[in-house]
């Protein structure tokens, strides 16, 4: 005597389960918010120091909206690091967001491309996180989550936090005092956790976190954080998939 | 510098766009085989966890890469076991945040 098959979700159970995912990224947006916000006003700090003008501070938050690449800019600025150079390192340590992008492109594909090429933009490591795990949660594409996520958590407050930390530079001696340094790495590995949900994504995460601290000491912290990222992931998959624990790896 | 660095932005906006859109905007894209979207589903966390060790364990002085240790690992460690238990990105970063003020401010950090 066989099973009868499970009925499939009603719309209602749908919207149910897309609400609770948005009030879930709602929360976990705020951490994100906040950290934005710490680590934008660290870099209008920075960008301060190293002699930018505030319109050229704010220049670089919207205009590459790069966290990692724009604190290595200013250290590449201050070093006096050829700009050709500069394009260079740029592309290198934002590569992942190649694998970003792939990674959402699927769920994305009905939005219409001139949307598609702003959200592009608006690609970041906090957007990405908790866009996918807001779509993963809801087993669908949440175009509006994503808005939430890229704009109303991240580009806001990190824009809004670099004008307040360049203008406000010369006022607030060292802000490693306060650990505003940890919010950026303790952002990433909480975050990390959020889409952690089989044995696969734990063994890729503490690969892809071995593989970049020790090429990055071999050669360099953008290249160890690209490798990092793409041989991780080969480690998740060598991991045999437990019977009766299917993992999506598609949207719907 | 006289807004020169707007110049250097959009430089740098020309070597990162690419690598955001790509993806995104080219067709064919979304019909990648399926062990193509099980690597990419692991990508996540993947980069996001070698973005925090490299983070708290690398620091270059003068140039050159070199392994550290310091208050930062337990900060993050309190935060990814707070998310964790807690479920609560929020709660970690606070801790984290205050274990490190903390620890700097008594001098043993």
């Amino acid at each position: 005597m066989t099973e009868p098959a499970p009925a499939a979700p009603t719309a209602s159970e749908d919207r149910t389960v897309l609400e609770a995912s948005r009030r879930r990224l709602v929360i976990d947006g705020f951490g994100i918010g906040v950290s934005a916000a710490a680590f934008g006003f660290v870099f209008g700090l920075s960008a301060q120091r190293a002699g930018f003008l505030p319109i050229e501070a704010v220049a670089f938050s919207t205009i590459v909206f790069a966290g990692a690449a724009q604190f290595a800019a200013v250290g590449y600025v201050a070093g006096g690091v050829a700009w050709p150079v500069i394009f260079v390192l740029t592309a290198l340590l934002n590569a992942r967001h190649l694998l970003y992008s792939a990674a959402l492109a699927p769920w994305l594909r009905d939005v219409p491309v001139p949307r598609r090429a702003v959200i592009a933009h608006l690609l970041t490591d906090e957007s990405f996180a908790l866009t996918i795990a807001h779509f993963s949660r809801a087993g669908r594409s949440d175009e509006r989550g994503y808005w939430l996520a890229a704009i109303g958590w991240t580009f806001i407050p990190w824009n809004a936090a670099t004008i307040v930390g360049v203008l406000a530079g010369q006022e607030i001696p060292g802000p490693e005092r306060f650990g505003l340094d940890v919010v950026f790495p303790a952002a990433m590995i909480g975050l990390a956790a959020g889409l952690i949900a089989h044995r696969r994504d734990v063994v890729a995460a503490a690969t892809g976190a071995a593989v970049a601290v020790a090429i990055s000491l071999a050669v360099s912290p953008s290249v160890g954080i690209v490798a990092g990222g793409l041989l991780g992931p080969f480690a998740g998959l060598a991991m045999p998939v437990r019977a009766g624990r299917a993992e999506s790896d598609t949207p719907p | 510098m006289n807004g020169l660095l707007i110049i250097l932005a959009l430089i740098m906006f020309a070597a990162t766009y690419p690598t955001r859109a790509l993806p995104l905007l080219a067709p064919g894209f979304e019909r990648l085989p399926a062990p193509v979207f099980a690597y990419l589903r692991l990508v996540g966390p993947a980069i996001l966890a070698a973005l925090a060790a490299v983070n708290v364990m690398v620091v270059t002085s003068s140039g050159r890469p070199t392994f550290h240790i310091g208050i930062e690992w337990l900060a993050v460690l309190a935060c990814l076991g707070l998310t964790v238990w807690r479920r609560n990105l929020l709660v970690g970063l606070i801790a984290a945040v205050g274990l490190t003020a903390v620890a700097r401010a008594v001098g043993i950090a």
